[in-house]
């Protein structure tokens, strides 16, 4: 049996690296990532967890030193935040392609410059289209939980998936969270499976140089060419959505928690108009519908817990029948909306009937979204106001 | 035990018909008595964008008969550092994990993880194919491109600064054995490898690898060209065996005879010299006689204390 530990999400999400049995750690400071790998470091050297821990100079070296250790066989785990995501930009692609399990924290903070050290979701989003599942926590146990299904996710389809939650609101803010058992742990993810190949001296040539077109072996077997591959990608990133909500099913088999999948509700079963939104802000989110309700609008929340891939038809499904939708985050794609927006409105597009819909950015670096706030802007999309807007900006 | 003859390295060809790289390629060959020096079947090649890429073939065939894998330009020294830590978290033993990359790979971009992979002392062979330029994308400028040549990016006054001495650099690292080599001289580059395999930690092995099209050579100079290198004294052939420096090979046999080839004999051959000023020259020779010196007199301080 688990205990109830009051823990923040930087030590929930090392402990759950340590309940995954990870062999090989690589990570640079961050903040507000930091305590996540010296809590790490600390049970690699004291022995409670069996493991190498690289202490790189750089988050590139960072990520590039764990896809290797995980080509050669080996269960990964990394963390960074902000610009050291960003720098590892490079190897983000790199890992995708290589088709690695790796599980990575991603504690959200904004991107500089102007330097900001506070929470927004800029970071993350930015790196999009990098070909990792991206999977947004909403609290603590979230993110323990998470990585623990991240790991069978990501191995289950061989694609890294990144664990993201939101710069000191979670990351140092100390909360109540249940602690599995290794056991409980143990049943639900088995040992890491090595398909490196490594042991039998087979010669390989990893990540080649490769043609655009299919091209043929040495034993006359077709093999695929780049666009080939990068199909097999995008094609196991859209099936895994499926795969998505029966690890989360087993988890609550095991753990009797259960996340939603990609997405979940709150209040949503009489609503008439919804709040959509990602991470903390998203239970912020539900503060403002109670408060919605009290006055008798029926408002619901939609948590989109799962970014990448976008659950666009789950989104449609939920979102097409209603009268209005706001849209908050703490993300903007410059020179157009926030990324969650963008890609809610293009899966409603398909739709017959379709709500009116107003976006918000809020909260970037760190600036503080009450709401109170989320309630009035609400209230303005279901008066008639649509249309893209920035929260609490003098300009 | 050094290695006399051609007739005792190992018959075995790691490297099949059918590479990519160019006809009288210095790595090629350096790359062919590395991997006769190393254990078939244990070793793993760590590789960034480079030359090394093009040789080891396109999907789905190699002619290598290698564990190789490829990693992005920046990234070899993580790279490495990755592979043997995942080794070793896996159980898997006996393999000598050697990153190959070029003087690009090394000098300039690879450089901040070469560092971070020698600091923290991990256990790999780091060998750096210096063939003085971004080859594999055209002859552009690297920071060990010679003085005085014509590169793509240095296509009117060539290059005006002296190459960077990045053996100093890693030799600041203080690893327990660092080398130098040339794929003319392939039976002390033979041992070289021979010894750096069991040797625990960091090692680096720098070796002088001309390249025909980017030097301005025909091929078939490729081994004269090497040479010269060493008579003038451009490369010297040396080893660092915790901190203990000696000249080897033909290097070893000219400081006892003393140099008969100057800069000028060894620039001739080569078209991307063909704008070097008479100034340019005296400096590139007075930057190799001031280092020749040094190592002279390291190498009869060092040998004078055994």
């Amino acid at each position: 049996m688990g205990q109830v530990e009051i823990i923040t999400a930087n030590t929930a999400a090392a402990f759950a690296a340590k309940l995954c049995r990870v062999q090989v750690i690589s990570a640079y400071p961050i903040t507000p990532q930091t305590p996540v790998t010296e809590e790490l470091a600390e049970m690699v050297e004291s022995g409670a967890l069996q493991a190498e821990y690289i202490t790189v100079e750089s988050e590139h070296s960072a990520l590039a030193s764990v896809v290797a250790a995980s080509q050669v066989g080996a269960r990964v785990f990394t963390a960074t935040s902000a610009n050291g995501l960003l720098y590892m930009h490079e190897m983000l692609h790199w890992a995708a392609g290589s088709r690695v399990p790796i599980v990575m924290a991603c504690v959200n903070r904004g991107v500089g410059a102007p330097w900001t050290i506070l929470n927004d979701q800029q970071d993350t989003i930015s790196q999009r289209d990098t070909g990792w599942l991206q999977i947004y926590c909403r609290n603590s146990q979230e993110v323990l939980d998470t990585i623990i299904q991240g790991f069978r996710l990501a191995e289950q389809i061989q694609i890294p998936v990144m664990v993201c939650y939101d710069g000191f609101v979670l990351s140092h803010a100390s909360t109540p969270v249940d602690v599995p058992s290794q056991d409980e742990v143990d049943r639900f993810l088995p040992r890491f499976l090595d398909r490196s190949g490594i042991n039998g001296g087979t010669p390989m040539n990893v990540n080649p140089l490769i043609l655009s077109d299919p091209r043929l072996g040495p034993d006359d077997k077709l093999m695929p060419g780049y666009m080939e591959f990068r199909f097999m990608l995008q094609r196991d990133i859209l099936n895994s959505l499926q795969i998505i909500e029966s690890v989360d099913r087993e988890f609550s088999d095991v753990f009797g928690r259960s996340w939603g999948g990609s997405l979940w509700k709150y209040k949503m079963e009489d609503a008439d108009h919804a709040i959509v939104s990602m991470g903390s802000l998203a239970s912020e989110c539900t503060i403002a519908a109670d408060m919605l309700r009290d006055r008798g609008v029926k408002v619901g929340v939609v948590g989109v817990r799962v970014y990448r891939p976008f659950p666009a038809s789950q989104i449609s499904e939920y979102l097409s029948h209603l009268k209005t939708v706001t849209f908050f985050e703490k993300d903007v794609s410059y020179g157009f909306h926030g990324a969650v927006a963008m890609d809610a409105k293009a899966a409603l597009y398909e739709s017959a009937s379709r709500p009116s819909v107003s976006s918000y950015v809020v909260g970037l670096g760190g600036r503080d979204v009450r709401p109170e706030q989320l309630a009035e802007a609400t209230i303005n999309c279901i008066g008639g106001s649509t249309g893209h807007h920035w929260l609490d900006v003098r300009n | 035990m050094a290695t006399t003859s051609v007739r005792q390295l190992p018959k075995t060809e790691l490297i099949m018909p059918g590479t990519r790289s160019c006809a009288g390629c210095g790595l090629m060959l350096t790359y062919r008595h590395a991997l006769k020096a190393l254990d078939e079947g244990k070793t793993i090649v760590a590789v960034p964008a480079s030359c090394m890429t093009v040789l080891h073939g396109v999907y789905p065939i190699t002619p290598v008969n290698v564990i190789c894998i490829n990693n992005p330009f920046a990234a070899t020294g993580a790279a490495a550092t990755g592979i043997v830590a995942g080794l070793k978290a896996t159980g898997k033993t006996g393999y000598t994990v050697v990153a190959f990359a070029g003087d690009g790979g090394t000098y300039d971009i690879g450089i901040q993880a070469l560092s971070g992979a020698f600091e923290r002392r991990v256990n790999f062979i780091y060998v750096c194919y210096d063939n003085e330029g971004y080859m594999n994308t055209g002859t552009q400028r690297s920071s060990a491109s010679p003085v005085g040549a014509i590169t793509s990016t240095t296509p009117i006054l060539a290059k005006l600064q002296q190459k960077k001495e990045m053996v100093k650099i890693v030799e600041a690292h203080n690893l327990p054995y660092i080398a130098t080599g040339s794929p003319s001289y392939p039976l002390d580059l033979f041992d070289k490898f021979k010894f750096a395999k069991n040797v625990e930690g960091s090692r680096y092995i720098e070796v002088h690898a001309p390249c025909p099209p980017g030097w301005g050579f025909p091929n078939r100079n490729l081994i004269k060209m090497g040479k010269l290198a060493v008579e003038s004294g451009i490369h010297v052939l040396f080893e660092i065996r915790d901190g203990k420096f000696s000249l080897t090979s033909r290097s070893l046999a000219l400081a006892n005879k003393g140099r008969k080839k100057t800069v000028s004999d060894y620039i001739k051959g080569q078209s991307r010299f063909r704008k070097i000023s008479p100034e340019q020259i005296s400096e590139l020779q007075a930057f190799t006689d001031k280092r020749w010196n040094e190592l002279l007199e390291r190498h009869f301080k060092d040998s004078g204390d055994a």
